[in-house]
């Protein structure tokens, strides 16, 4: 006779919370499904870890997954050595605390030739210190599928990528020529050296984020809630001004004012929100007002119409 | 150690008062709404889409300002080219087009929607299956001033063969037949008819325009009067979520779960279906009995699941379950054998081809499978047509699948879950069809094809009677016709309905 969970061993038990509305239940259940198919048909699978907000949701839903077991792929964060001091203290405290197996990889021939996001512009930097970045780390751990927290609703080219994205040898997206996904049936079947990305988000809108976020109590680096924070005002954009690094321009001074971040990533290239929303409840009441989309702050989005998708092309998520 | 440890600022503070009432408004009792768009070129579908976004304010001032950069101009109205909004990728603003199917998002204060995108141009059908495969209901658009294309009919068609039971009818560009209630009734009763032939009852006619945002979200009272339904808006707000997934309980198991030697439980999602703790379930296609001991999820031990659900559940012994088996209620079990028939529609250039080995995976289960054409379906005509080679990118077919090993399925109709599965080229690897069940084969069909002559079992004395007929007289070389008695011919012909 097999024992009850509660005899079983579990790191971390979950505490009880009151059930879920149907939407988010109906993404949450979508979710779980595509990462234990996943899980299931591919050998070697691998999630992306940004630390942000949608990577949080991700890893809770892979928690809920595959509980009472463990997350039976290793986590990959891509690491620029740009990113928000907090988001870094945030990811090593989360591995340690849910037990998960972290890889961080950091394009060792970009930081030596020393690419910077001020020196070589966002769009050269980007592209070595993250999208070759990330097919560095992908080849080397041989992964065949790869967990990504992309929202179709996040910008243009999204809206037409498949759950499963299918990815050449060298990691090329082909928006021509995907797979045709029908109901809730994924096509696993690749060749050696082809990959898939796989997107468990992908029907969720920003909202959803939050809204799961309050309703699953998962914690979040803090910089996505609103503080008195250090910023310079650069090119349109509020650069957090704290990391040594950020060096003043003529006629830069540093602010100080209640700012937040709504999507994190690279500090020199992420730009704050003026805010007061200090909480879930203010930050979802503030995203139902909102006029501007999240991805607004990010410059890399912004170099030029399509950006997006040559970048996706190219092999970024 | 627990999560508490991180950050976390569930907790409300002081000042949160102002927005409380926003926040509440979010809140949504309903599942997402899934549904199709579909139309012409010229019907204007993508206004349509760009309108109900922007009307539900889903389109963000960044979008809009990047749309109007691109376009470098707006329309009539002041407002950005909506076409652009959704055309996202770059080869689709270049051509004009709309290539491939886009997933798009809006929500009102009752409910949120998730509308599939996809393209009107006949070679393109592939991708309205597609987008329909997972749609609760079909848009459909038809210009006012020229009335229902066969565009539109062949749309009709395959959103019906895809199971979509809810239709509405957008009769766009109505300002520019004067707002004339004629022209809307005509069009909307030559509609219905055309629907209901199809099976479709749940039909919704609206007069609009979406360019001017008439009847879309707003009402528009003043320029027509005399309408007095509802607007598409609050049509879907109305539309119902499907769920077909009734019947008995069914669990693909897509993994097997062992953290630990004393724990095993079986991972998938309720495909049909409830279960609760002591309920009796067989393991198919073994057959094995065994009782539902735990129902588990991360939010603790529960106790029923219901269809939709991720669950993972532990049975009261040691069975052998793998991945590919389906846990299922023992009074109500799926259909299992090794012959079937299906409607699928080709995906591909290379088409389906008669007698070639493919894969086919329906829920978490995948076999081979080899595929005979029977008949394929004229979408001008919305008959089905005898074709036995090999069925053209974008042809939809009537096909016997038989399997090497015993395969599990209940009709498309009764469950869209179990019901539905893709073929998968074992050469090229990519997906080639998509496919629903309508019916398991009996062994001993009524009627059979062997090799060049068809076997017919029948009554004495109406195989005497055929035989004798006029229309058979050239024939007789190419039917063979098996003398039953009554009985046992309607027991030959109960099961061989779906044959036919």
């Amino acid at each position: 006779m097999p024992l009850s969970v509660q005899e079983t061993e579990i790191k971390n038990p979950p505490v009880s919370r009151p059930p879920l509305d149907p939407h988010l239940k109906a993404l949450e259940n979508e979710a779980i499904h595509i990462f234990r198919e996943v899980a299931a048909e591919f050998d070697n699978p691998v999630m992306l870890y940004s630390i942000g907000k949608d990577s949080s949701v991700l890893l809770h839903l892979a928690r809920k997954a595959f509980f009472p077991g463990r997350v039976p792929f290793p986590l990959l964060h891509v690491d620029t050595t740009w990113k928000f001091r907090e988001m870094i203290e945030f990811r090593n405290r989360v591995a340690e605390e849910y037990d998960l197996d972290l890889v961080v990889h950091t394009n060792k021939r970009g930081a030596a030739e020393n690419i910077t996001p001020f020196t070589h512009g966002s769009a050269f930097y980007t592209d070595v210190m993250k999208t070759e970045a990330l097919k560095q780390a992908l080849d080397a751990g041989g992964y065949d599928a790869a967990f990504g927290g992309a929202r179709r609703d996040e910008e243009a080219s999204r809206a037409k990528e498949r759950i499963y994205s299918f990815r050449s040898p060298d990691h090329k997206w082909d928006p021509r020529n995907q797979r045709p996904e029908l109901w809730n049936v994924y096509n696993g079947m690749i060749r050696k050296g082809e990959s898939v990305r796989a997107f468990p988000l992908s029907n969720w809108t920003e909202v959803d984020i939050w809204r799961y976020i309050q309703a699953e109590d998962i914690p979040l680096v803090p910089l996505y809630y609103a503080a008195e924070r250090p910023y310079v005002e650069r090119d349109g954009m509020m650069v957090l001004a704290e990391d040594p690094r950020l060096e003043l321009k003529d006629g830069e001074e540093v602010k100080r004012g209640m700012i937040r971040f709504r999507t994190l990533g690279c500090f020199p290239l992420t730009g704050a929100i003026r805010s007061t929303a200090s909480n879930l409840e203010e930050i979802i009441a503030e995203l139902e007002i909102a006029t501007v989309s999240e991805r607004q702050g990010r410059a890399i989005d912004r170099d030029q119409s399509g950006s997006m998708e040559k970048k996706k092309r190219e092999g970024y998520f | 150690m627990s999560a508490s440890a991180i950050s976390s600022h569930h907790s409300s503070s002081a000042t949160i008062l102002p927005f409380a009432e926003s926040a509440a408004r979010v809140t949504r009792d309903a599942r997402p709404l899934r549904l199709i768009t579909c139309g012409s070129v010229d019907d204007g579908k993508s206004t349509l889409i760009g309108r109900l976004l922007w009307d539900t304010k889903a389109v963000k001032e960044d979008h809009a300002a990047t749309l109007a950069r691109d376009s470098g101009q707006q329309n009539d109205l002041g407002l950005p080219d909506f076409a652009l909004l959704l055309d996202g990728l770059q080869a689709e603003r270049e051509q004009g087009i709309t290539i491939d199917v886009a997933y798009r998002y809006f929500s009102t204060d009752k409910r949120s929607f998730i509308v599939a995108d996809t393209p009107g141009h006949e070679q393109y059908t592939r991708n309205m299956a597609t987008g329909a495969s997972t749609a609760d209901l079909a848009v459909l658009l038809a210009d006012a001033r020229a009335g229902l294309l066969e565009q539109t009919r062949r749309h009709a068609t395959i959103a019906s063969l895809m199971g979509i039971r809810q239709f509405v009818l957008a009769v766009n560009k109505f300002d520019l037949v004067n707002y004339d209630r004629d022209v809307f009734e005509r069009i909307s009763a030559e509609f219905q008819e055309f629907a209901l032939s199809l099976g479709v009852r749940q039909i919704t006619a609206i007069p609009m325009s979406a360019l001017k945002g008439e009847n879309v979200v707003l009402p528009a009272s003043d320029a027509m009067p005399w309408y007095e339904g509802p607007t598409l808006i609050e049509a879907l707000e109305l539309a119902i979520v499907r769920i077909t997934q009734a019947g008995g309980f069914r669990l693909p198991v897509q993994r097997v779960v062992r953290p630990g030697e004393s724990f095993r439980g079986y991972q998938g999602t309720v495909s049909g279906g409830a279960i609760k703790p002591g309920d009796s379930v067989a393991i198919l296609p073994s057959g094995t009995v065994a009782n539902v001991s735990q129902i588990v999820t991360f939010d603790l031990v529960r106790n029923a699941a219901v269809a939709g659900d991720a669950v993972t559940l532990v049975l009261d012994r040691q069975v052998d379950v793998a991945r590919g088996d389906m846990i299922v209620s023992i009074d109500a079990q799926p259909l299992t054998g090794k012959a079937f028939d299906a409607q699928l529609v080709s995906l591909q250039q290379s088409g389906i081809e008669p007698g070639k080995r493919y894969w086919l995976k329906s829920g978490s289960r995948r076999q081979r499978v080899s595929v005979e054409p029977l008949t394929q379906l004229d979408l001008s005509s919305g008959q089905w047509r005898a074709h036995a080679s090999t069925l053209a990118m974008n042809a939809i077919g009537k096909v016997h699948l038989a399997f090497e090993e015993t395969a599990i399925f209940d009709a498309y109709e009764q469950n869209r879950a179990t019901g539905a599965f893709i073929l998968i080229d074992p050469d090229t690897l990519n997906t080639v069809a998509g496919g629903m069940i309508t019916g398991k084969r009996a062994n001993l069909a009524g009627l059979k094809r062997e090799g060049d002559r068809v076997l017919l079992s029948l009554p004495a004395d109406l195989a005497e009677q055929l035989m004798a007929s006029e229309l058979l007289a050239g024939r007789r070389d190419e039917v063979e016709v098996k003398r039953l008695t009554p009985a046992d011919a309607a027991a030959v012909w109960k099961n061989a309905g779906s044959d036919i």
